[in-house]
């Protein structure tokens, strides 16, 4: 008798367990590998399966460099993740691609983007009032400077400089040369193939009086006498001022952290990567204003569902995606990986902080790019740069062969 | 069946396997890819369809495709022939030293068998501008204006070709010495006792008998240098074969268009472009260069 009531027990344990076995949904999530934000999605994925029991997520994560190749590889073949964080300048061509599916409306409308987000944020997700993927973190560019090569110039090390004219004239004061005249210490990092192409593309031309695209980003508007005077002033700090030139102690982030450039011009994303480096003092300040003008130029990486996923796989995935963009996600957000809040008003407790205070400042004048070909239409402007500096072409000349190079990109992938 | 047919049904078997895989791995994709080149296949369409010559048109008139064409071209031209004669005079050099050949043909076998990528991102530090890169700083020690190498748009190609001449001295000097030494000795002193100088035991006597081997290192040189690419993707900036496309070979051009564009399709008709020259350069030189040699 007691036999058989054990074995019942046992049996009906089994089919409990099998129940519960059958009710778990697994889901994959992919980004690309950036320490500091899959050590904080590891301990994310632990918090949101502790709340919603019978979710399971997986987090896998390919290097930058190959991240598009894998998907487009995975996902025409449906062995792709569910849930996807792609950087938004890739967006156009993942949505274009059909690697997406739109979010639920009832819970992502214009409605909430607008309510929720930045407004470049809500313009630059929106694809004909359908939405696609929603952000947790944005970036933005600020001037960073080494305090103790400011102290060596003779420069106060707290003054940053607040103008286009006094950063070229700083930088003149901070760049040293050997007895052959040779660059040893860049007064300013000049790296187009870093952020640089983005702070000519969307600050320098704007502060020049210039419109680089036309509103929906269309058209290329950039190749004008103003654009032309913004990039000469950029390549004129390189070829005359001999300040700094592109590749210099490797690249900028490189000759930064080696106190080999005293100024550079960088991401928030930065901020962890630079307070690593033993004994080096810097500061940030907003981006230096010209004309009165203030511009800066704001990216984001952003969270979408991957087209195919259905049924409880598909309620498991909203649900993840609405956990990694709430607002106490957001907060760890910048707390581990640097990244300001995508939600304007969680932004507002950090307004004492001194290395996050420039970056948020950079948002209320910030444009994101739409880009529809992140990689070609970068090196389109790095091409501009070098064509003036290595071969001396006119930099009205050189921005019209750019103009003419993006415009084909935009109107091939639009065709 | 007798033991030979047994014998042979034996080997052919055995030679069936690589015969298999090499249909498998490389003449299947590569009709495949043949084909496909002819449609609009891209990893960002969902529909595929038959598009005719329309690639080829698209990748031939791209000043791109063009440029890194001519950059190929010149790897070739210019490095395989450096990289003959220069390992030719090492390998002679090599033969006549009494001691410690050993040690030499390792010293100039190491970059041979060190990878490649490694190697790229070795030079391209050594290239840096001051104050980093050693081969500029010993130019200022000695007061030699620094040169600009990877940085600018003449002194790229040349600097990354010279990479890869070093790396493939080691091959070939080996392989001519290897020659050498199958020279019989008795011919180099029949010629002697007929009067003839060093130089002439060397011009008619030596290289005319290392013919078949130059001829070898001749056709693997110019394809190995005709699909550069290693070397372009790791010591140019972003692996970008640039600055403005000044390094950029025609392999790293489709691996651009089909991993960075996915445009599989295009990639396909500038690889297949590409094979139509390398098949074409080696076919040449085996006509006009494989001549029999008589001893």
């Amino acid at each position: 008798m007691k036999r058989i009531r054990s074995a019942i027990l046992l049996l009906a344990l089994l089919s409990v367990v099998a129940i519960a076995g059958a009710q778990t949904v697994t889901i994959t999530y992919w980004q690309y590998f950036y320490e500091s934000k899959v050590q904080l999605v590891d301990e994310l994925i632990k918090n949101f399966e502790k709340a919603n029991p019978g979710i399971k997520v997986e987090q896998v994560t390919f290097p930058y460099e190959s991240f598009n190749q894998k998907v487009a590889a995975s996902i025409p073949a449906g062995e792709g993740p569910d849930v996807i964080t792609l950087f938004y300048g890739w967006l156009p061509m993942y949505v274009k691609a059909g690697y997406l599916q739109e979010l639920p409306k009832s819970d992502f409308n214009k409605a909430y983007f607008d309510k929720t987000y930045y407004p470049f944020v809500a313009e630059s997700v929106d694809f004909g009032g359908k939405y696609y993927s929603a952000p947790t973190a944005v970036r933005t560019l600020a001037l960073i400077w080494n305090k103790k090569l400011f102290r060596e110039a003779g420069l106060d090390p707290n003054v940053p400089p607040k103008t286009l004219d006094e950063l070229a004239a700083y930088a003149k004061k901070l760049s040293k040369y050997d007895s052959q005249g040779n660059l040893i210490q860049a007064g300013l990092a000049m790296q187009p193939t870093g952020q640089g192409h983005s702070w000519i593309r969307e600050v320098l031309f704007r502060q020049f009086g210039n419109v680089p695209y036309s509103s929906d980003y269309r058209k290329v508007t950039y190749a004008d006498a103003k654009g032309a005077a913004a990039l000469k002033w950029y390549t004129d700090l390189i070829t005359k001022d001999k300040v700094g030139y592109p590749n210099f102690a490797t690249d900028d982030v490189t000759a930064f952290k080696a106190g080999k450039a005293a100024m550079n011009i960088d991401g928030s994303f930065r901020i962890a990567t630079l307070n690593a480096v033993k004994d080096l003092e810097w500061g940030v300040a907003e981006l230096p204003s010209y004309n009165g003008i203030k511009s800066n130029y704001a990216s984001y990486w952003t969270h979408g569902i991957v087209d195919g996923v259905k049924g409880k796989q598909l309620d498991a995935s909203i649900k993840f995606l609405k956990y990694i963009t709430s607002p106490e996600v957001q907060e760890l957000w910048l707390q581990k990986v640097g990244e300001l809040p995508a939600t304007p008003a969680l932004s507002e407790k950090y307004k004492n902080d001194p290395v996050i205070l420039p970056f948020l400042k950079g948002l209320a004048s910030a444009k994101a790019s739409l880009f529809i070909d992140e990689a070609g239409q970068r090196n389109v402007m790095v091409d501009a740069v070098d064509e003036v500096i290595l071969k001396k072409v006119d930099p009205l000349q050189a921005l019209k062969n750019a103009a003419a190079k993006e415009q084909k990109l935009i109107d091939d992938f639009w065709k | 069946m007798t033991l030979a047919t047994r014998r042979s049904v034996t080997a052919y078997s055995f030679l069936a396997i690589p015969l298999v895989f090499f249909l498998c791995v490389r003449f299947g994709p590569m009709l495949y890819m043949m084909a496909m080149s002819f449609t609009n296949w891209g990893l960002m369409r969902k529909v595929t369809r038959f598009i005719g010559f329309e690639n080829y048109k698209t990748v031939l008139s791209d000043p791109v495709f063009q440029q890194s064409l001519g950059n190929t071209l010149r790897y070739a031209i210019l490095g395989a022939p450096i990289v003959i004669v220069v390992s030719l005079c090492i390998a002679l050099l090599l033969d006549t030293i009494p001691k410690g050949k050993g040690i030499f043909r390792l010293i100039y076998v190491l970059p041979y068998i060190t990878p490649v990528v490694a190697v790229s991102w070795v030079w391209r530090w050594m290239y840096q501008p001051p104050p980093l890169g050693v081969i500029n700083a010993i130019l200022v020690a000695v007061g030699i204006p620094a040169g600009e190498f990877l940085n600018s748009t003449t002194q790229a190609l040349p600097s990354i070709l010279g990479v890869n001449v070093w790396v493939e001295l080691g091959y070939c000097s080996t392989i001519f010495l290897a020659g050498l030494q199958t020279i019989p000795k008795e011919l180099n002193e029949a010629a002697r006792i007929d009067g003839a100088k060093g130089r002439q035991v060397l011009f008619k006597v030596t290289i005319p008998l290392l013919a078949p081997i130059t001829f070898f290192l001749v056709v693997m040189e110019g394809i190995q240098f005709l699909r550069i690419f290693t070397q372009v993707y790791n010591m140019s900036m972003q692996a970008m074969g640039g600055p403005l496309n000044s390094t950029k070979s025609a392999a790293l051009y489709i691996y651009q268009k089909a991993f960075t564009n996915f445009e599989m399709a295009q990639a396909g008709s500038a690889s297949i472009i590409l094979f139509a020259i390398i098949m074409a350069v080696t076919l040449f030189q085996m006509k006009f260069l494989d001549r029999k040699v008589n001893y």
